[in-house]
């Protein structure tokens, strides 16, 4: 009996078939909606239209989830480094989100073929006159010019492509053959991929967002979109797992202390977020020099700020508070709420670092913005429910596979 | 007409943690609330099983936490602004940005000692005397085995009820213990 593996039992842990509903209803609202976003390329600038806002609000939607992809990579290689019955029951669901990471770079072609004169000053370089923004741009151009921007790029989805493969691959190895040997592997491979991941994360946010203004820079920057990326990939894959766990085949294997657990690390990945962007803010506030003031400036002046203090609020101080109750953290419902509430705060805090770049001194509400991000999310909504469904909703033939799912029966502190 | 002590509870003693558990489950399941259970180790389940989870510890440690954050901020807004204000490269003498960190500091370290002596108030400690030692063969709930025990003032308590209720819990031995 002890050598017979679980697919050999038939535990298969299929993915419910309303699924298939869902990604089909994602796909339409994701068609419409990019229909929408390419119809607003070509309408009046004075309706919120162009092609400049086409691309801004491409970034926005881009780097959302972009974040909510790579998240699910970093978590997934976090839980293979640390172990425990949370990263079991949610692997499946990280490794589909890494899975999408195809679509991610198909939809990153169109930005780095067409968008870069539409988003970045330093593409202009010699149309500029202003002295003092030429002479940074030219002390930069080693670093910000197209050739270079392209070839970062392409070692950074090369280097995520190589992660996501070998993880999944292994792990779809270990389903079939339940050998040890690639819990191992891929715990081996976790050490060194996630130094990588916050490398080329910091180096991505950098080159894609940081970059919109040449002359600023922050070397936390990076961080905060480490820690935020995160934040935003578990809210999603807490609200999956809330999903799924009230319905067969998980109903009664992932448990109220397995969302317990997952509560705590939710409210553990806010505080990290709010101290990356809190250590940044502490630092220029104390610094007080105006070339690095100026970037808060711009987000805080003309009712940019208004935006700030919601950030301050609702994307830290309220799930802070809430998180703080257990009974709220075992009551599954109730913790998808407080995650997806927090995913729609990722998107305002995204939007308020990006969006007052290309609109400085004065708030605006670009309603293009608003459609990428739902039509990308649709098409990354789909493609994530046909790559859950490959396979089964547990890793079945993990070595810790009873202890984890053992956890939810009993656990409780 | 001999009279007796006073009683603390019944106490019936175990050989292992899973009896011990399973034992606790049945008399919370039974409707005792006033339950103890002893192990020379930590069992998780255990504090589930006696439905030890709701207490008041949660909230010392939110109070001590408000507490030290406001202690915190304000000892500063005080030097800062009232007592001792500085010119610090034409700052704000109230400059709470800066006072951020110490104010988490501060909450997290009330809200800590909180945690510490809040759990010691609680469980009434310390204390240099407790009535299940008066249980001969309690000693070896340090070693090897394992003790439930229901308190007298459990409203449900009823002496012989309640120890042919522990008998058939399957212990080891069932006993009384005095005030």
């Amino acid at each position: 009996m002890a050598e017979r593996t679980r697919v050999e039992q038939n535990l298969t842990y299929a993915t419910p078939r309303e699924s298939a509903r869902y990604q089909q209803r994602a796909l339409l609202v994701g068609a419409l909606f990019l229909v929408l976003f390419i119809v607003g390329a070509f309408l009046p600038i004075t309706i919120g239209g162009g092609i400049d806002q086409f691309f801004h609000s491409y970034l926005v939607g881009f780097m959302f989830w972009l974040g909510v992809a790579m998240g699910c990579l970093g978590l997934l290689m976090l839980q293979h480094l640390t172990g425990g019955a949370w990263g079991l029951v949610i692997r499946r669901v990280l490794e589909a989100g890494t899975r999408v990471l195809p679509l991610m770079f198909l939809l990153f072609l169109p930005l780095a073929i067409f968008g870069l004169p539409h988003l970045y000053e330093w593409m202009h370089r010699t149309e500029i006159t202003e002295k003092a923004l030429r002479a940074v741009l030219e002390a930069k151009k080693n670093y910000l010019n197209p050739t270079f921007f392209l070839i970062r790029a392409a070692v950074y989805f090369a280097i995520w492509f190589a992660l996501m493969f070998f993880l999944n691959r292994w792990s779809a190895d270990q389903d079939r053959t339940a050998e040890r040997r690639y819990s191992k592997n891929m715990t081996a491979l976790s050490g060194p991929g996630i130094i990588l991941f916050v490398l080329t994360t910091t180096f991505a946010s950098v080159d894609w967002v940081m970059s919109l203004d040449a002359e600023w820079f922050s070397t936390i920057y990076g961080l905060i979109y480490v820690a935020g990326w995160t934040l935003s990939a578990f809210s999603f894959v807490i609200a999956v797992m809330v999903w799924l766990a009230t319905r067969p085949p998980l109903e009664g294997e992932v448990r109220a202390a397995h969302f317990h657990d997952l509560g705590k690390l939710l409210l553990a990945f806010v505080m990290l977020w709010a101290y990356f962007a809190f250590s940044q803010f502490l630092i220029i506030w104390s610094g007080n020099i105006p070339e690095e003031a100026e970037w808060y400036l711009n987000r805080l002046r003309g009712g940019w700020g208004w935006i700030g203090v919601a950030v301050v609020l609702l994307h830290f101080a309220l799930p802070f508070v809430l998180l703080l109750s257990r009974d709220l953290k075992r009551n599954a419902r109730r913790l998808a709420t407080i995650a997806l509430f927090i995913l729609v705060m990722r998107f305002v805090d995204l939007y308020w670092l990006i969006v007052p770049e290309f609109n400085r001194g004065h708030f605006k509400f670009e309603w293009m913005s608003i459609v990428c991000p739902i039509a990308f999310g649709g098409l990354w909504i789909a493609f994530f429910f046909w790559q859950l469904r490959l396979r089964p909703l547990l890793p079945i033939n993990d070595p810790y596979f009873d202890e984890a799912i053992e956890h939810g029966k009993h656990g409780g502190h | 007409m001999e009279t007796k002590p006073p009683l603390y509870g019944l106490m019936a003693e175990f050989d292992n943690p899973t009896d011990l558990v399973e034992a606790a489950r049945q008399t919370y399941d039974e409707g005792y609330r006033r339950i103890n259970g002893y192990s020379p180790f930590p069992i998780e389940e255990l504090a589930e099983a006696i439905g030890f989870h709701k207490t008041r510890l949660p909230l010392i440690v939110l109070l001590g936490g408000i507490f030290g954050g406001l202690a915190g901020y304000f000892m500063m807004y005080y030097m800062e602004v009232i007592d001792y204000p500085l010119n610090v490269g034409g700052r704000p003498f109230h400059s709470w940005p800066a006072f951020m960190p110490i104010t988490f500091e501060t909450t997290v370290l009330c809200a800590a000692l909180a945690a510490v002596f809040g759990m010691l108030a609680l469980n009434k400690l310390p204390q240099p005397y407790h009535p299940v030692f008066n249980a001969e063969r309690f000693a070896l709930a340090t070693r090897d085995r394992f003790f439930l025990v229901i308190e007298a003032r459990d409203p449900k308590f009823d002496h012989d009820k309640t120890l042919a209720f522990m008998w058939s819990l399957n212990p080891k031995e069932v006993v009384d213990v005095e005030v």
